[in-house]
């Protein structure tokens, strides 16, 4: 099979014409020299059966950043029999100089002008044949997002295969190596084939800018808007989600347990608690996530990402982040895996880890089911919300803390220099595909090492043998006794430390777990969590539940996308050490005041 | 920056918004320096500050077709004519 390569830089809409040309039948593939997945899918060309492959964008072929080393590593490994080089033709006159770069290497290539509809609104006009006759390839300009020109497109890169030769991978290598004269033939290309108006007219795009970017007014609208993206997100996604669990419930209770009622007690338990449960937890994370990404689509191809990191830059760049982490960071309070997913917007490796390292600190919404049960058994009702509040700020404040403490580490290399595209509205389709391939993303990545987790779990509350679940003769109860010593300065007991264990499959089986080790429930486990703790305990818990560890969907997620086990080790390992300093100082301090 | 420059450069950095100027030169090391050429920052250039960032906030700065935004210690290596 033919191996076609899709180059550009960053904001041409590749991923709306790679989305278009191969419809969702994209799959992440492993590639020789390159340690990222990179999107592939098989697309039918004129006569070819090729493989389509999209590379990271570039702003230049010998560039520094991670994403450009990503594509030289992969033209130097692997042979590509056609480059198609994706321009945005309102930019021609700066990104031809990728198109003349690729040329260099001696590949095949097409030069594809996308946004004819936005050069069109600009004035500008472009002599394709003049174009190509000076480049000496072919030029097609086209719109990749509403398919005009699509199939000249198709029939101009089957023609171009037809006659392809193929190039060693030697040559390019050695081309990637040399550079000449770019600038020159550019200006050439550029006074023979385009005409660009001198100054462009004030559009909607500058309009909006001086509302959205309004010195006294941004901020305030960023948030606003980040807070309605938040709560559209839960809103819509609290009843998803319950419904999702109504039915595993359903399928369980109706199908499953008649069914496997004659199986050994073991095997059942291993069945339904163990694997069962497991594919659960992983479908409930499916509504938020396809709802989280359905807007994060729309607020990054709006163009508003680019300039929430504009507004909250001047914050951000102290703490060794960007704009981009402080909306992850956001979205993080809702549900951290998601977020996590979410940094893959930022290109630079350890800006992204960084980002990834304080998500986990977000006090999500598992977290605050847990919090307000524990706040309405332990606290007044006058200082409920009082208590809560804290937990927020300790939330953001150990968020900032581990930046500060570990910026240093995760140093980012790539100037912050960001391009501002205009506003653009995205399509339906690109927005629906955009949720659907980061779902199965989650999925193929994540569902193994979450039902790995929840069996062991399963595994430790109910062996050895005929012991009480949960109990203190389990594997769990065990555990809960050695961690003892480490944890009775933080005023955790014994069976508390039992339910950090159950927490971290996910944080909200912390109250379900609790009515386990207690064997009680509702009102009685209320009253009871009363009389085993006092308030500075409880809140002691608290701060341990709040940091701890992140659960275990997020843990697949952040070894998933660092594709680091060192990281996933890193970033558990942390904020438990983070969690037992903070509560230690709390519970050791508020008890040496005399409360 | 250093006592070899006669007449203080304007930077890039100083200009205000609405104003427009020439770059005259880009002190950029080479990664900074490719990052800036591929988003259009060429020696003869015509740009023009759209605004500036809240509290130090970064630069917003228009070159022909393209919209960028760049950090005020990044800006301070281009130096513009007026």
């Amino acid at each position: 099979m033919k191996r076609v390569a899709l180059l550009g830089m960053p904001n041409t809409g590749k991923s709306t014409f790679f989305n278009r040309l191969t419809g969702a039948s994209a799959r992440v593939g492993n590639w020789p020299g390159v340690t990222v997945d990179l999107l592939a899918a098989p697309i039918l060309l004129g006569g070819h059966m090729v493989e389509l492959v999209d590379l990271p964008g570039l702003y230049d072929l010998h560039g520094f950043s991670d994403d450009e080393k990503v594509v030289r590593h992969f033209l130097e490994n692997n042979a590509v029999d056609l480059a198609v080089i994706l321009v945005n033709a309102v930019q021609v006159e700066r990104q031809l100089s990728l198109a003349l770069q690729v040329r260099q290497l001696g590949l095949p290539c097409v030069l594809l002008l996308n946004m004819a509809d936005e050069a069109r609104q600009y004035g500008i006009r472009i002599n394709v044949q003049e174009m190509a006759a000076q480049l000496g390839i072919p030029v097609v300009l086209f719109s990749a997002k509403y398919g005009d020109q699509q199939g000249e497109v198709q029939r101009t890169l089957a023609k171009t295969l037809d006659t392809a030769r193929p190039v060693q991978l030697e040559t390019v290598r050695r081309s990637l190596e040399s550079d000449d004269a770019i600038e020159q033939t550019m200006g050439r290309i550029m006074e023979a084939a385009v005409e660009v108006p001198p100054r462009l007219s004030d559009n909607l795009t500058d309009q909006l800018d001086r509302l959205v970017l309004h010195p006294w007014l941004g901020l305030p609208l960023f948030f606003f808007a980040m807070f309605l993206l938040f709560q559209a997100v839960f809103w819509l996604g609290a009843p998803l989600q319950d419904g999702m669990e109504w039915l595993f419930d359903t399928l369980r209770t109706n199908a499953l347990d008649p069914a496997l009622a004659g199986a050994p007690e073991m095997l059942r338990g291993f069945l339904l608690d163990g694997i069962y449960s497991g594919i659960a937890t992983v479908a409930a994370f499916v509504p938020i996530i396809v709802l989280f990404f359905l807007f994060m689509a729309v607020v990054e191809d709006t163009g508003y990402l680019s300039r929430a990191a504009y507004l909250t830059d001047a914050l951000m760049a102290r703490l060794g982040l960007d704009g981009r982490s402080f909306v992850m960071l956001l979205m993080g309070f809702g549900c951290n895996v998601p977020a996590v997913m979410g940094t893959r917007v930022m290109r630079s490796r350890p800006l992204r880890l960084l980002s990834m390292l304080i998500i986990p600190l977000s006090l999500c919404s598992a977290r605050m089911q847990v919090f307000l049960f524990i706040i309405s058994a332990v606290f007044p009702a006058s200082q409920a919300g009082l208590a809560l509040f804290s937990l927020y700020l300790f939330s953001f404040a150990t968020a900032i803390v581990t930046a500060l403490l570990f910026r240093k580490h995760f140093r980012s290399n790539e100037p912050f220099i960001l391009e501002l595209p205009p506003y653009r509205l995205p399509t339906l389709r690109q927005v629906l595909v955009r949720g659907w391939l980061e779902v199965r993303h989650f999925l193929t990545r994540a569902t193994k090492i979450i039902i790995a987790g929840v069996v062991l779990v399963w595994v430790l509350t109910h062996f050895p043998m005929g012991v009480e679940e949960a109990g203190p003769e389990s594997y769990a109860g065990i555990i809960g006794h050695w961690m003892e010593p480490l944890l009775s300065p933080l005023g955790i007991s014994d069976q508390l430390a039992v339910a950090l264990i159950f927490g971290f499959v996910a944080k909200e089986v912390v109250v379900g777990s609790l009515a386990v080790i207690y064997s009680l429930q509702g009102d009685a486990l209320t009253q009871h969590l009363a009389l085993q703790m006092d308030w500075v305990q409880a809140y002691s818990f608290m701060l341990f539940t709040l940091i701890y560890t992140p659960c275990l969907s997020t843990i697949a997620t952040l070894k998933a996308e660092s594709r680091s086990n060192g990281f996933a080790l890193f970033a558990v390992v942390w904020p438990l050490a983070l969690a037992w300093g903070v509560s230690f100082a709390f519970y050791q301090g508020a008890r040496a005041l005399g409360f | 920056m250093n006592s070899l420059q006669t007449a203080p450069a304007t930077r890039l950095s100083q200009l205000n918004p609405g104003q427009e100027a020439t770059i005259s030169a880009i002190h950029a090391g080479s990664e900074v320096g490719l990052r800036l050429a591929a988003l259009g920052f060429r020696i003869g250039k015509r740009l023009r500050v759209m605004r500036r960032g809240f509290l130090s906030g970064p630069l917003h700065i228009r070159l022909g077709t393209t919209d960028v935004i760049i950090r005020r210690q990044d800006a301070l290596q281009i130096h513009v004519a007026v």
